[in-house]
């Protein structure tokens, strides 16, 4: 080997040499590297990184409450709480972001049905700020079909969970709903006023009536475990876990059987009826028809069948007993007598010739009474059994306006007195002030003569109207109108009991002379057992007395020469009958205000209706406590 | 003699031995002990990140025998005497990876692998990883040194084919382990300085026109890994979830079988590519220092090989060999701690896996080999 090739090749050996040792060098500075970087990781940043690492394992997870129940006056369920499937998806778990979403959704679209709405519904659920790896509900109440189907292909549908939730139902449904009201999907304004760490777990809210009212007490507290879960959600061990404060129960006034009984006589009619009972105030019975079913709204209902329930021209939704503004006609006049008699303007000797109209002057409009050529002599006994218009023409025309809408008011009128339906309205007492306000006019007599036969612009709901009755019932005695009778089983009185504000009402309606309420319970039940009483066939054949009073309310303005032919007006434009009243006439158990819209006569229309409900509620239990007393003779 | 022996029977036995176990089989004891010490470890690791998985472990156990059978028959060939089949070899690699592209199978929208009849399922990537590094020593070794540019240009495209004959499966860890083995092989053949700083500044303007070469996929993958943060539950999250695990590891971890980052399944591929986040979990930064310092003595004992290696071909081999086994191991750390992109490198003899096991013992084994025919000083 000559010198010079082998000096060629030491010295390449020592260049390779040198390379080695560059590489080492990166070897080593690499290693540094990795192991700074490991440092930084695992010590400096530790407890940055054993946090997260804490908080990917456990989460808090909420519990919801199970929501109180409802339960009629003899403990009936009137809502109660049933399982129900959800179909969820959880979208952190689910690779490939919004592709890996659409793709499950193609995937489950194969397996049960999903329409282009839930998808919609779906997807502003996702954008709305959630917790992560919370489930997002895509479906609710699925069958049982359904529920095997999803979970048989569970392998291909990742990230698709069935959650099971409680969710509100109503036994009895339909003829309920205007008296409870319901539950359904907590929307995005609602969702802005709620608790939101309450709320956390629930997807229902109260969004009527006494669900809506009790909502708080009817919720109760959310619960939170901690749990230890894997990247799918799953849950892998309870940590610690802190019980949900379940709702407090709730027990109505309500009674059932004469709410199925009310809302069954409404049925195929427009209308309401409100039951009170005098003794407390609670609502026995608050029935609006036409109804329609609450359970449909606990789960999201159809658009197809909402829009039918909205587009309805006899508005199902509408809840006629708490909302319903009508010329309480008639049914008014007992305290229209009460208003003459007590303020002193009209004598309690006053009679008067009716010649079946009265005119405020001589050849002016004829006012007509109902009656045509009139009733002859006329008192105040006789105006109220017969119903004579024309003789509250003529206390109206001297009374004026202020004696009138007072003593309404004192019987309820113009405000809202019923505690617990916040969907009450007020309707509209015409005072003076008001007509100036909202008709920029003076009153004028002829308003008074409208107002003393409960029309023109007055108008009361049918609750009103019920709570009226309940105070002529009771000789001027109020008490709070409410739902509610107890919660927990502790009684309520009032629902400032429960921290919640009373309504304003008005104090017990003292007459100077307490012997009037008798002249007026005695034409109230003539009305009902008199020989001329308008509401006689309503009363006859009883085993009770029963007081009341009969209206027919004006839907079309007739013109002066013309008289009233039902046949030939459309039925849009018939009257409404209205009754007001209370039985046992003495002792009453039950005060009721019945309309039926365009039904035509009160006493015809509405007063038969109440009197199957004064027998179920006085016959009815009586009956059963006679069968009773008698098994026990047989024994 | 004689007396020595009466009084020392046991060295006569020695004596009788010759050269020793290690020698006739022709293995190097100190890679083998560094060998057994990391597969040992790694397979303690692979159980718990295999989700206790016994299943798991002896399946690896068996690929580690039959890659251990591979290494001492590989030891037992001096690949000097092999060299002229080497540009066979290369040449049936390049066509196997061309069928890969036309009749390959595979999954996650990469197509890997070669079914052929009578055959197990094999990537013909893996076997490239010794081929081309085989493919350039020999080349190189019987060309002047330092290599002229004429010769370099000829490397570089001996190299590049198969890289981008891979990276178009895509399999852009690969891809990347078998072009630096080549450069390595480029670098100790003597590549001058010039040249080295030319490709280094050539490669740096090159690189705008890769980006609008990669894949959809790939691209992700580079975002994410500068802004991991941006899409913590899509791309971002084995990055994220991987450095959760190692910090919350911290110095002396979790203890074994008790990472919960692993466990409760928020870590990816916890028993491939991720391994060292489990290991980094559960035995905290002493794990990982004590696994780094092994590489490290593999390393070096490379190194010491190449250098006492004499023949250019056994030495240009054997220092590739160590600096690609080098690569893995900073690659797949730097990337499983999110210092580097996401690009499927597995951890050396730690990561589960059959093909891995066989190139990285096979490398081993010609190492080794090198050493036994290394000049006996004397």
């Amino acid at each position: 080997m000559p010198w010079s090739k082998m000096d060629t090749q030491r010295q390449e050996v020592s260049q390779f040499r040198a390379r080695l040792w560059w590489a080492l060098l990166v070897i080593v500075i690499v290693f540094v590297g990795l192991v700074s970087r490991l440092v930084y990781l695992q010590v400096w940043q530790y407890e940055r990184y054993a946090t997260e690492s804490d908080d990917n394992r456990q989460q808090l997870q909420a519990i919801a409450p199970t929501r109180g129940l409802i339960y009629d006056t003899n403990g009936a369920l009137l809502a109660g709480n049933r399982a129900s499937h959800s179909l969820t998806l959880v979208p952190e778990q689910l690779i490939g972001g919004r592709r890996g979403i659409d793709n499950v959704l193609a995937e489950l679209a194969q397996v049960v049905s999903i329409d282009q709405n839930d998808v919609k519904r779906f997807n502003r659920r996702l954008n709305q700020p959630r917790r992560p790896h919370s489930p997002v509900a895509l479906r609710f109440q699925l069958n049982p079909t359904e529920i095997a189907q999803i979970t048989v292909n569970q392998h291909r549908l990742p990230g698709v969970r069935i959650v099971p939730e409680l969710v509100r139902f109503y036994p009895l449904d339909k003829g309920f709903v205007h008296a409870l009201g319901y539950v359904g999907r907590i929307n995005d304004r609602e969702l802005a006023k709620l608790d939101s760490a309450n709320y956390s777990a629930t997807h229902h809210v109260g969004k009527l009536g006494v669900e809506r009212f009790y909502e708080t007490e009817l919720h109760g507290n959310v619960g939170y475990q901690t749990v230890e879960t894997n990247a799918r959600g799953r849950v892998l061990q309870v940590l610690d876990r802190f019980e949900p404060v379940p709702g407090k129960n709730i027990t109505l006034f309500l009674d059932a059987q004469l709410q199925q009984a009310a809302a069954k006589l409404l049925e195929g009619k427009r209308g309401a009826i409100v039951a009170i009972d005098p003794k407390t105030g609670g609502v026995l019975a608050m029935a609006s028809a036409p109804s329609y079913g609450a359970n449909q709204f606990v789960t999201g209902i159809s658009n197809a069948n909402y829009q039918a329930l909205r587009g309805s021209d006899d508005l199902p939704l509408f809840n006629r007993a708490l909302r319903g503004r009508y010329p309480p006609a008639s049914t008014v006049k007992p305290v229209m007598a009460i208003a003459g008699m007590d303020s002193g303007i009209i004598s309690r000797k006053y009679s008067l010739w009716d010649p079946g109209y009265y005119q405020l002057t001589e050849g002016g409009r004829l006012y007509r009474d109902w009656k045509e050529g009139g009733h002859g002599q006329v008192d105040m006994h006789k105006s109220i059994v017969e119903s004579v218009d024309t003789y509250y023409y003529a206390i109206a025309h001297i009374m004026g306006n202020d004696p009138m809408t007072k003593y309404l008011a004192q019987f309820g009128l113009g405000q809202v007195t019923i505690a617990d339906q916040p969907e009450a309205t007020k309707a509209v007492l015409p005072t003076q002030q008001w007509k100036r306000i909202n008709r920029s006019a003076s009153w004028f007599p002829g308003d008074s003569l409208n107002l003393g036969i409960g029309q023109g612009f007055l108008s009361a709901t049918p609750t009103q109207l019920a709570t009226m009755a309940m105070v002529l019932a009771n000789k001027g005695k109020w008490h709070q109108i409410r739902m509610i009778k107890a919660i927990n089983d502790q009684p309520v009185e009032k629902v400032s009991d429960i921290g919640r504000n009373d309504p304003k009402q008005p104090s017990d309606v003292a007459l100077e002379r307490s012997s009037d309420w008798n002249k007026i319970h005695n034409a109230m039940i003539d009305v009902m057992h008199g020989k001329k009483g308008t509401g006689r066939r309503s009363g006859a054949e009883s085993s009770y007395k029963m007081a009341g009073k009969t209206g027919t309310a004006q839907v079309l303005g007739i013109k002066q020469d013309s008289t009233y032919d039902a046949a030939t007006i459309a039925e849009r434009f018939r009257d409404h009958g209205l009754y007001i009243g209370w039985a046992p006439a003495k002792d009453p158990v039950i005060a009721i205000a019945v309309i039926i819209e365009n039904g035509g006569g009160g006493s015809s229309a509405a007063a038969p209706l109440a009197r199957k409900l004064f027998d179920l509620s006085i016959l009815g239990a009586q009956s059963k406590t006679k069968a009773k007393e008698g098994a026990e003779n047989d024994g | 003699m004689a007396d020595f022996q009466r009084w020392a029977p046991d060295a006569q036995k020695h004596l009788k031995q010759g050269p020793g176990l290690w020698v006739k089989l022709r293995l190097d004891p100190f890679l083998l002990v560094l060998l057994f010490a990391i597969m040992s470890f790694g397979l303690l690791v692979l159980y718990s990140g295999s989700g206790s998985s016994e299943a798991a472990v002896q399946k690896q156990l068996i690929r580690y025998g039959l890659a251990l059978l591979g290494m001492v028959i590989i030891t037992q060939i001096n690949l000097r005497n092999v060299q002229r089949w080497i540009p066979l070899f290369y040449i049936i690699g390049l066509l196997l990876l061309l069928a890969v592209l036309l009749f390959g199978v595979g999954a996650k929208g990469a197509q890997r692998w070669l079914e052929i009849p009578g055959l197990p399922r094999f990537q013909p990537s893996e076997v490239m990883k010794l081929v081309v590094p085989l493919t350039l020593s020999w080349y190189l070794s019987s060309r002047p040194r330092p290599p002229h540019l004429i010769h370099v240009l000829v490397a570089v495209v001996l190299v590049t084919l198969p890289v981008l004959l891979i990276a178009r499966q895509p399999d852009l860890g690969t891809a990347l382990l078998i072009g630096s083995s080549g450069a390595f092989v480029v670098f100790f053949a003597g590549l001058l300085w010039r040249y080295l700083f030319a490709a280094i500044a050539i490669g740096a303007a090159g690189l705008p026109l890769l980006w609008t070469g990669m894949r959809e996929y790939q691209k992700q993958r580079v975002i994410t890994f500068l802004d991991p943060e941006s899409d913590p539950l899509g791309a971002g999250w084995n990055i994220i979830q991987s450095k959760i695990a190692i910090g919350s590891g911290g110095i002396d971890g979790k203890g074994w079988l008790q990472g919960t980052q692993s466990h409760l399944d928020f870590l990816p591929e916890t028993h491939t590519d991720f391994i060292v986040a489990v290991l980094a979990e559960e035995f905290g930064l002493m794990g990982v220092c004590l696994l780094l310092t092994l590489y490290f003595l593999v390393l070096i004992r490379g190194l010491m090989i190449a250098g006492s290696a004499t023949h250019p071909f056994d030495r240009m081999l054997a220092a590739s060999l160590t600096l690609t086994f080098f690569v893995y191991v900073a690659v797949n750390i730097g990337m499983v701690t999110g210092l580097l992109p996401v690009v499927g490198v597995p951890l050396p003899l730690v990561s589960y896996g059959g093909t891995a096991a066989v190139t990285l013992m096979a490398s081993l084994g010609i190492l080794m080999s090198i050493h036994a025919r290394r000049p006996q000083r004397t």
